[in-house]
């Protein structure tokens, strides 16, 4: 009996040593691009381009072996700055340019169930129990994640409206600017 | 007094004659006057007045809506008759929140104005800003840049000079020019007490020698004060860009992305100055302006004072209306103005023209290759290489054209001038820029985003931590309950 535990300890004090100091020499270290990637990414882990988060997305934009253009609440800023950190073209002639969206509470439909407050990851949501919720606009980034589970479907998305101070010229048509 | 040459500009036929010898009228009151709430750059100013409201002449009608944005006033007196969705005068043609008073006629001033200054020489120069900014004053070139935001820039910077700036270098205008010829006491007394609000010790009067009467006038009006100079200055467009004037008169350049304060120079348009005047003076908020209406197709063009919020299809009818079709309608002048989107649209602050241009007056042939002559960067006042700009925006390489220096466009139009290609040059720089500016909005939205995303995880972290210590201290304290010996009370009680 003795013996029996004497060996047994003997023998998980060896092997976990032999463990510890592998795992030391042997670490992988942690992808620095992976980090930095997800440094450009919002961070609202809202999950639209198919990822579980942005960590995971950021991931696999690290092993190449995914387009840059499916952050949707990133829009084209954040397209173009990963298609320049990661020496890409960013071919957006393919991704469907989706104008900027903001949520919009329904106020006859909202039952104040709490369910959007805790999903919201930028706090742009505020209500309280059994009270009436409202939309801080400039805070929504449109990552539809409270819309998903509103269970009233008391919230839709809106487009983000151009203002006088947000319009500018197009570009010249095609036809006007030889060179 | 010595001046130093301004590179590049061009000569365009200047077209003044045809309101230069009109003086200016005033418009009867219009049946209903439309306030837009943005007339300005920077914030939009908050309506304080609700529908149905009485109003007075020069009562306030929206405040300001931030550090930099202006107040509203109402121009006549009258009712509310709607605070509503309204067409802006702008190329966009989108709505914007709007004031709609309806006169009563009697165009009575509020009993409650704030008196006249009567010494603003003496008065602490932030009495003076708090007036301006109080009165509602915007740049009224037409940048429309709140001016009393312009008059703080003496507690920043060591100011040597106030220029006003009476060149008026666009074609067709002449609005500036009648008001300097009209009012030339008013605009060197207006100039005065802004050089006192900013701390400078001289004010420069600049004015383009193809307005004789006007620099006469305005000589005659400064001759009392030492401090004032009145300077004719060489006939170039932009002339009346405020870093090129500001360069012909101290023959230093502003750098790229600075103010001409860091020179030492702020510049205020005369119409600016006029309104300081009466603000300041008698306390009248800014409510009127005058508008050249002019162009080929205006039955009579004229220089028209007309309340802030008349249509300008009132402007247009008051002038005879049109003599023929016109082809374009434009807010401001020939070469930086911008097309309108119909005519139901209000006077703003910084309007200074409207143009009805005929088919002759308008340039829209075809473009053309590029032939590579260098005439647009011969001419650029700004010393840019428009040509490089524009093959950079086209190719959308936006970053590429904003290393060429494509913010530091002024949007003069010289380059479009020219060029014998009628390649739409500057409409390139306008798209980039907006572009640009869009884009750099999107950043810092998602910055924001961000930074709004890592304290909310932050917290819900810690909101995790804080209910799985306080259920361990509860279980702690369950267990500790369980454990306890028996108080001497239980063994009373067994």
């Amino acid at each position: 009996m003795l013996l029996d535990v004497g060996s047994l300890a003997v023998m998980g004090v060896t092997l976990g040593a032999v463990l510890g100091t592998a795992a030391k020499l042997l670490a992988v270290p942690n992808n620095p691009l992976e980090e930095e990637l997800q440094a450009l990414l919002p961070g609202s882990q809202c999950g639209q381009c198919g990822f579980v988060g942005c960590a995971q997305y950021a991931a696999a934009l690290a092993k190449g072996d995914t387009p840059v253009t499916l952050c949707a609440p990133g829009g084209k800023a954040t397209i173009e700055v990963l298609a320049k950190r990661l020496g890409v073209s960013a071919d957006t002639d393919g991704h469907e340019e989706q104008a900027p969206q903001h949520a919009h509470i329904k106020e006859d439909l909202c039952i104040g169930c709490l369910r959007c407050v805790q999903e919201c990851s930028t706090d742009a949501i505020v209500g309280a129990n059994k009270q009436l919720h409202t939309i801080i606009v400039d805070q929504c980034h449109g990552c539809a994640k409270c819309f998903k589970v509103c269970p009233t479907e008391a919230i839709e998305m809106c487009t983000v409206p151009v203002t006088l101070s947000a319009w500018h010229w197009g570009k010249p048509r095609a036809d006007q600017a030889h060179h | 007094m010595r001046l130093f040459p301004v590179r590049g500009g061009i000569h365009p036929d200047y077209r003044k004659e045809r309101t230069s010898e009109s003086a200016i009228v005033a418009l009867p009151l219009p049946a209903a006057l439309y306030i837009p709430l943005q007339q300005h750059i920077g914030a939009a100013s908050e309506a304080v007045v609700a529908v149905g409201d009485v109003v007075k002449k020069g009562q306030i009608v929206a405040r300001s809506g931030g550090v930099v944005s202006a107040a509203s006033h109402a121009p006549t007196s009258g009712r509310v008759a709607a605070v509503t969705d309204f067409t802006a005068p702008h190329p966009s043609g989108l709505p914007q929140p709007t004031i709609v008073i309806e006169p009563d006629g009697r165009d009575e001033w509020a009993a409650d104005l704030p008196p006249g200054i009567d010494d603003p020489f003496a008065a602490d120069p932030k009495a003076i800003r708090d007036r301006v900014a109080a009165s509602g004053i915007v740049g009224m070139g037409g940048a429309a840049f709140p001016s009393a935001v312009k008059l703080n820039l003496g507690t920043q910077h060591k100011l040597e000079t106030l220029l006003i700036n009476g060149a008026e270098c666009e074609p067709y205008l002449t609005c500036d020019d009648r008001l300097m010829r009209e009012f030339a006491a008013e605009v060197v007394d207006g100039a005065r007490v802004m050089a006192h609000a900013l701390g400078a010790p001289r004010v420069v009067v600049g004015i383009e020698t193809n307005k004789p009467q006007a620099i006469e006038a305005m000589t005659r009006a400064a001759a009392a004060f030492p401090d004032v100079t009145v300077v004719g200055v060489p006939v170039q467009y932009p002339m009346g860009s405020e870093r090129h004037l500001t360069q012909a008169i101290t023959g230093r350049e502003t750098p790229a992305r600075k103010l001409t304060a860091d020179l030492g120079v702020v510049v205020h348009n005369v119409a600016t100055a006029r309104a300081v005047h009466h603000a300041v003076r008698f306390g009248r908020p800014l409510v009127r302006r005058v508008v050249t209406v002019s162009g080929g197709a205006i039955a009579r063009p004229a220089n028209v004072e007309a309340p802030l919020g008349t249509l300008v299809s009132e402007l247009v009818a008051f002038c005879g209306g049109f003599s023929q079709p016109p082809r374009r309608v434009v807010n401001g002048g020939p070469m930086m103005g911008q097309p309108l989107p119909s005519l139901e649209v209000p006077v703003v602050k910084g309007m200074s023209g409207i143009l009805a241009l005929t088919l002759d007056e308008t340039d829209e042939k075809p473009s053309q290759p590029c032939i590579r002559c260098g005439s647009c960067v011969t001419i650029c006042p700004c010393g840019l290489v428009p040509v490089e700009m524009a093959a950079f925006i086209r190719h959308d390489n936006l970053d590429g054209a904003a290393k060429s220096g494509v913010m530091d466009c002024v949007s003069c139009g010289s380059c479009s001038y020219i060029c014998p290609s009628h390649i739409p040059l500057v409409h390139f720089f306008n798209y980039a820029k907006g572009a640009l500016n869009a884009k750099d909005r999107e950043r810092r939205h998602l910055d924001q985003i961000k930074a709004l995303a890592e304290s909310h995880a932050l917290r819900v972290e810690k909101q995790a931590a804080a209910k799985k210590a306080a259920a361990a201290a509860a279980a702690a304290a369950r267990a500790q309950a369980a454990a306890a010996p028996l108080t001497d009370d239980d063994k009373a009680n067994a």
